[in-house]
């Protein structure tokens, strides 16, 4: 006993060490991709390791609420980031209801995401004033959160209407039609600038409006911090994208646990079994699929608030495949999993990618030799096609498909689901 | 109270770790990957040549020019990425690109937040400059005098009466197809059909309808790829209406694409061909040398976007002795004149070229670049800007 | 504008006739591995689109040695046939094997497996083709002999529209049949012979009706012309479909194949190495795959490295349509839904007076598959399964 004691001790140590130093040479190198990731590492291992829940609280909330927005500060990149992986892991956390607890793999989720966002984004912009009576718009950006409630609301009756007649249909049928409907979504946004003109069809909406933020730059001018707009944003969206994944992750911990969570997974694992038990089949499905959908569009609304800008490029079919790959690499049905997931992926695809291309380049340009006598080489002779950024298809694809092959259950797996995935080894 | 000390000294630690490089880093972003590849190349090598050629003059001024060349894969999701990543590096000065009206808008947005000055060497979407940013200037004209231009050629002097307009549902194409279809109608013309599609394979459908419209005009307003392909395809179920499209086409894959089709067709275009240009020649002889490539229009505006960025900034550290900062850069682009290899370059208060050229293109044979059917100086749109931002 | 519809019908139908031809033989593919594993192979799409690139490589490097521009084909389709045949058994030897040897019963896994491996594949090609030749599109070099344009006789289009009078008439009457044994709650539900007749007898005597009051408007005066590779594309996939069907039920391998899709584990105790089997159903749907993408290169001119999603939905659509794992259901599916295609994409336009138009026809496939599956999952010549359970 006292060994363990001991031992937990040390790592309790070690891990706090590491998130300081870590912590520490992200504030000197704001810029730099290995602090970030190491930072990000230590936040990690502080949540996967035994060790007594206020250390891991009292990590996080440094590293999340301190570090990371000092660091911003002089690389708003950061930021974006962190709004990014917010926003993808919410929608991974949606997802993670349809496919990983009910089982129910939806290839067309991002479309639940374009009426999210298209909900803000008409109403937020000027583009409403094309079909209302009334000639208000934009609305002022205080009623950006009534829409997020709004998104929520449309986004779960756009999976009602997608999902009653897809989800009497089984696994492969289902996968292949909501790949369908999720284009016919990207469709209709594309085209419906005609006969009435709705979502300004392939010309997006822009500008659109912004909360207003200077009740919160006004509380950091209390602590004595300076901020101009074009600095407060992106903190701004990354303390609300954090207050987000907060309640959804509860919402989430609280389904799993739920009656209708445990009807998720018995669907799951043998959809006739759970319809003997009494499992009412469509309506939970529905719901699982409803559910979903208004965690995407609550974060449509954010995006396009974020973003500014809206337009049907953004909601296509590897949108879909990229959250899939989220909560595929996660672990399906874990939620530690799907936020891990989310941040994996798209740091990999918005920065390491990213960084490795601008590295080659750099080769590229500067013209190094590697000259080893019988082997000679010239790195402005790399192709130019050699760019790991444009590939991310390619990635995607490889994650997935070695991930079935060698992990189906993820990196942090769901328990429950470990015993299914391998039981027959 | 110790609450409030901690961000701000670990905001002071922050800010001294910052420090003052000499590297200036213009950055390109176009498309250099995937279908519009052909046209974000030229810009980002037109760029790299202008850059490479300043590089001595700025050594001797005790700073390294480099140049950081962007994929923005003609996606505005991935416009916006990068330049979220181009902000923030403090080196990046100026921006060249976009290639894509529908890309540049959002991601100029991001620019205008950090005041970073982007000089477009290709956008013509009237949007891009009316929104009155103070960073943003184009060197090239706008659809809403290329479309018109384009009618008022097709209808007045190739006599079309019947038009078709097809687009390709891209802020770009069916923004140029609306201003052409305007003009068209006002000038006396009936546009038969006005209809977008993504379809990049089979036409038929739209040809099939074009059989019963029967129109003697086709306008496209798209990129090559799709328009190269429909303009085979018509041909091939035997339309004989004459074909036109925007600068889009402006590429020699699209003669490529189209073959022997490709003979009769007519394009608008922002960026003249090089040998409208006495000064070009000199300059496509050394891209030749240096990439092995024959410069297409883009090449020569990405080279004269580069060197008005080049040119601000050397009067500035000329005068200063320092870096300028994105704000006063922006400030002095705007400003900026130069002699270029497309003629003098001034901007407007908006930011848009003072007099910008438009020319019409025939291909007489299938063989690019064809021959200047007609040239328009147009002075940019009076400014609808109140003020500045 | 009753005049434009009518005339423009034989057209219409003729061309999605040619565009069904390409569904069928990209069906094919999703029909032999669904037929055999249950999986929906979405690798296939790219299968076809690596058959479709390896054989416009081959025409550009073979164009100049071998002058016959049939025996050019004859070699492109093979060797467009072998890669796409490669990289299907490479993906089931690679990707689905692994899955089946550790025997999960989760069906999401080899489903996502299949998507990945997809996705992987299209960034492959276009790295290659990146790497090799710098390029994205590939373009198929065109040949005065498979340009050449037939001209079908008039009265071929006359007897078009008069059968497709025919058919409008008869599915009106057979749906007021429908509805009103459904009203009526009568016991026989299904029609017997004498009330099909009947119903015959009614469609052609309003078919004889209408033609007589509306002669003059019921002729084609478009002209009906088909050019030389849609005949070919016609020919081919003709062929592969009976050399399929031969193959399946007239060979050992083709009953070994049968065994194994009706039981994996019984065959094998018969002799029959499932694997074996497994994978030589991959070879051959990855030949078919790969010789509908040469044939489609043909047709449309321009390939590259995303150009099977599309046409690959499309056809998995035409599978389910003609009841997934029936060779001769593919075949059915892919004309109907390649007729309905251009007939939606070419109607809807004149229908809406314009505000829908020609971009909605791929939601009428996605709309179509949704029906089917609503209403007659097995497909129009499938059998209704019974779950296994």
């Amino acid at each position: 006993m006292k060994n363990l004691a001991r031992n937990q001790l040390l790592l309790s140590l070690a891990i706090a060490l590491v998130a300081v130093a870590s912590g520490f040479w992200l504030l000197s190198d704001p810029r730099g991709t290995l602090p970030f990731l190491l930072t990000l590492a230590s936040l990690l291992g502080a949540f996967l390791l035994p060790i007594s829940k206020w250390l891991k609280v009292l990590i996080g909330g440094a590293i999340l609420l301190i570090v990371v927005p000092a660091a911003g500060f002089q690389n708003s990149f950061l930021f974006e980031l962190g709004v990014q992986i917010g926003i993808y892991a919410a929608m991974a956390l949606g997802l993670n209801v349809v496919v990983g607890l009910a089982g129910l793999l939806d290839l067309g989720y991002a479309a639940f995401f374009a009426v999210g966002a298209y909900t803000w984004a008409i109403f937020g912009s000027k583009q409403a004033n094309e079909f209302m009576p009334v000639k208000i718009f934009p609305l002022p950006g205080e009623y950006f959160y009534l829409f997020m409630l709004l998104a929520v609301v449309a986004a779960a009756i756009t999976g009602l209407i997608i999902g009653l007649p897809a989800l009497r249909l089984k696994g492969d049928y289902l996968a292949i039609v909501t790949l369908g409907l999720g284009e016919v979504v990207r469709v209709l946004a594309n085209n419906l600038d005609q006969p009435i003109n709705i979502t300004n069809g392939p010309q997006g909406i822009t500008p659109i409006q912004r909360p207003p933020v200077d009740w919160f730059i006004a509380i950091f001018n209390q602590f004595g911090i300076q901020l101009d707009k074009a600095q407060a944003y992106p903190l701004f969206f990354y303390f609300l994208v954090l207050g987000i994944i907060g309640i959804v992750t509860l919402v989430n911990i609280r389904l799993d646990h739920s009656r209708f969570g445990r009807a998720w997974i018995a669907i799951r694992e043998d959809e006739i079994a759970a319809r003997a038990m009494g499992i009412p089949l469509l309506p939970t499905k529905l719901l699982a699929f409803a559910t979903g959908a208004s965690f995407s569009g609550a974060m449509g609304a954010l995006f396009a608030a974020k973003q500014l800008y809206v337009s049907p490029e953004s909601f296509t079919l590897i949108q879909s495949i990229i959250i899939l790959v989220m909560v595929i690499l996660g672990g399906m049905g874990s939620i530690p999993g799907a936020i891990l997931g989310a941040a994996t992926v798209t740091i990999l695809n918005v920065d390491v990618l990213k960084t490795a291309s601008e590295y080659l380049e750099g080769l590229r340009s500067s013209g190094f030799t590697i000259n080893l006598g019988f082997f000679k080489y010239n790195f402005a002779n790399l192709p130019t096609q050699l760019e790991p950024a444009k590939y991310e298809r390619m990635v995607f694809g490889l994650i997935m498909v070695l991930m079935m092959i060698y992990r189906p259950e993820g990196i942090i797996p769901e328990k429950r689901r470990v015993l299914e995935m391998r039981e027959s080894e | 109270m110790r609450k409030s000390i901690l961000p701000a000294l670990l905001v002071a630690f922050g800010a001294l770790a910052f420090a003052q490089s000499n590297v200036i880093k213009i950055a390109t972003v176009s498309p250099l990957s995937g279908e519009q590849a052909a046209l974000g190349e030229m810009i980002k090598l037109g760029a790299q040549l202008a850059v490479e050629e300043a590089q001595p003059e700025f050594e001797k001024l005790g700073f390294r020019l480099e140049l950081a060349p962007q994929d923005d894969q003609a996606n505005p999701d991935v416009g916006v990425a990068v330049a979220r990543r181009l902000v923030t590096d403090p080196d990046v000065l100026a921006v060249v690109g976009h290639l894509n009206t529908g890309v540049a808008i959002p991601s100029s947005e991001v620019y205008k937040d950090y005041q970073l000055p982007m000089v477009s060497p290709a956008n013509t979407g009237p949007a891009v400059t009316d929104r009155c940013y103070l960073n943003i200037d184009r060197l090239v004209g706008r659809d809403d005098v290329q479309g018109p231009a384009g009618a008022e050629f097709a209808v007045k002097t190739l006599g079309a009466k019947r038009i078709f307009v097809v687009h390709d549902k891209t802020t770009y194409g069916q923004g140029v197809a609306e201003q052409f279809k305007i003009k068209a109608e006002e000038l006396g013309a009936k546009v038969v059909a006005f209809v977008g599609t993504e379809e990049k394979s089979n036409f038929q459908a739209l040809i099939l309808q074009m059989k019963a419209s029967r129109p003697d005009f086709v306008y496209f307003g798209g990129i090559y790829n799709q328009g190269a392909v429909l303009l085979k395809q018509m041909r091939e179920r035997g339309i004989k209406a004459t074909f036109m499209g925007p600068d889009g086409l402006d590429s020699s894959k699209f003669v490529e694409i189209a073959g022997d089709a490709a003979k009769g067709a007519y394009y608008t275009t922002v960026a003249g061909p090089i040998d409208q240009y006495p000064k070009a020649k000199a300059m496509a002889e050394k891209f030749k040398q240096r990439f092995g490539k024959v410069p297409e229009s883009f090449a020569i505006y990405g080279y004269d976007s580069a060197n008005v960025v080049i040119a601000a900034l050397k009067s500035f550290i000329e005068q200063a002795k320092r870096k300028p900062t994105r704000a006063e850069l922006s400030m002095l682009i705007r400003q900026t004149q130069i002699s270029g290899v497309t003629g003098d370059v001034a901007f407007d208060y908006k930011g848009d070229r003072k007099t910008a050229d438009y020319f019409v293109v025939h291909l007489a044979e299938a063989k690019y670049p064809g021959e200047v059917a007609k040239v328009i100086s147009f002075p940019a749109p009076a400014s609808v800007c109140k003020s500045i931002r | 504008m009753f005049e434009v519809l009518i005339s423009l019908l034989p057209s219409v139908l003729l061309e999605g006739l040619i565009l069904g031809f390409v569904y069928a033989m990209i069906a094919l593919g999703y029909t032999m591995v669904y037929g055999v594993l249950e999986l929906i192979n979405f690798a296939h799409s790219e299968i076809f689109m690596s058959g479709a690139v390896a054989g416009a490589e081959t025409f550009i490097l073979l164009k100049g040695t071998i002058a016959n521009p049939y025996l050019l084909l004859l070699v492109a389709i093979i060797i467009g046939g072998a890669v796409a045949a490669f990289v299907s058994v490479s993906v089931e030897r690679l990707a689905y094997r692994p899955l089946r040897k550790r025997g999960t019963t989760n069906r999401l896994v080899p489903l996502i497996t299949a998507i990945g491996a997809s996705f992987f594949l299209q960034d492959l090609v276009r790295l290659i083709e990146g790497l090799w030749n710098n390029a994205f599109y590939r373009r198929y070099p065109t040949f005065d002999a498979f340009e050449r344009t037939y001209n079908l006789p008039v009265w071929l289009g006359d007897i078009v529209i008069i059968l497709s009078l025919f058919t409008f008439f008869f599915a009106i009457v057979y749906l007021i049949y429908w509805v009103g044994v459904r009203l009526a709650r009568a016991k026989q539900k299904r029609p017997t012979r004498n009330t099909l007749y009947a119903l015959s007898g009614l469609s052609i005597l309003f078919t004889v009706l209408f033609s007589l009051k509306y002669r003059e408007v019921l002729t084609t005066d478009m002209g009906l012309s088909i050019q030389m590779k849609s005949l070919l594309v016609i020919v081919v996939s003709l062929a592969m479909l009976f050399g399929l069907n031969w193959l399946v039920n007239k060979t050992k391998l083709g009953v070994a194949i049968r065994a194994v899709a009706q039981d994996a584990q019984t065959a094998s105790l018969m002799g029959i190495n499932p694997d074996v089997i497994i994978s030589r159903t991959f070879l051959i749907g990855g030949f078919l795959g790969g010789v509908a993408g040469v044939l489609f290169g043909l047709l449309y001119t321009l390939v590259h490295p995303y150009v099977g999603f599309i046409p690959g939905i499309k056809a998995f659509t035409a599978a389910v349509l003609g009841g997934i794992g029936n060779i001769t259901g593919a075949a059915v599916g892919g004309l109907v839904l390649g007729m309905l295609e251009m007939l939606g994409g070419t109607y809807l336009t004149f229908l809406t007076n314009g505000a829908m138009g020609t971009e909605y026809k791929d939601i009428l496939a996605f709309v179509i598959l949704i029906l089917i599956l609503l209403f007659r999952p097995q497909g129009i010549l499938g059998q209704q399964v019974g779950e296994k359970v």
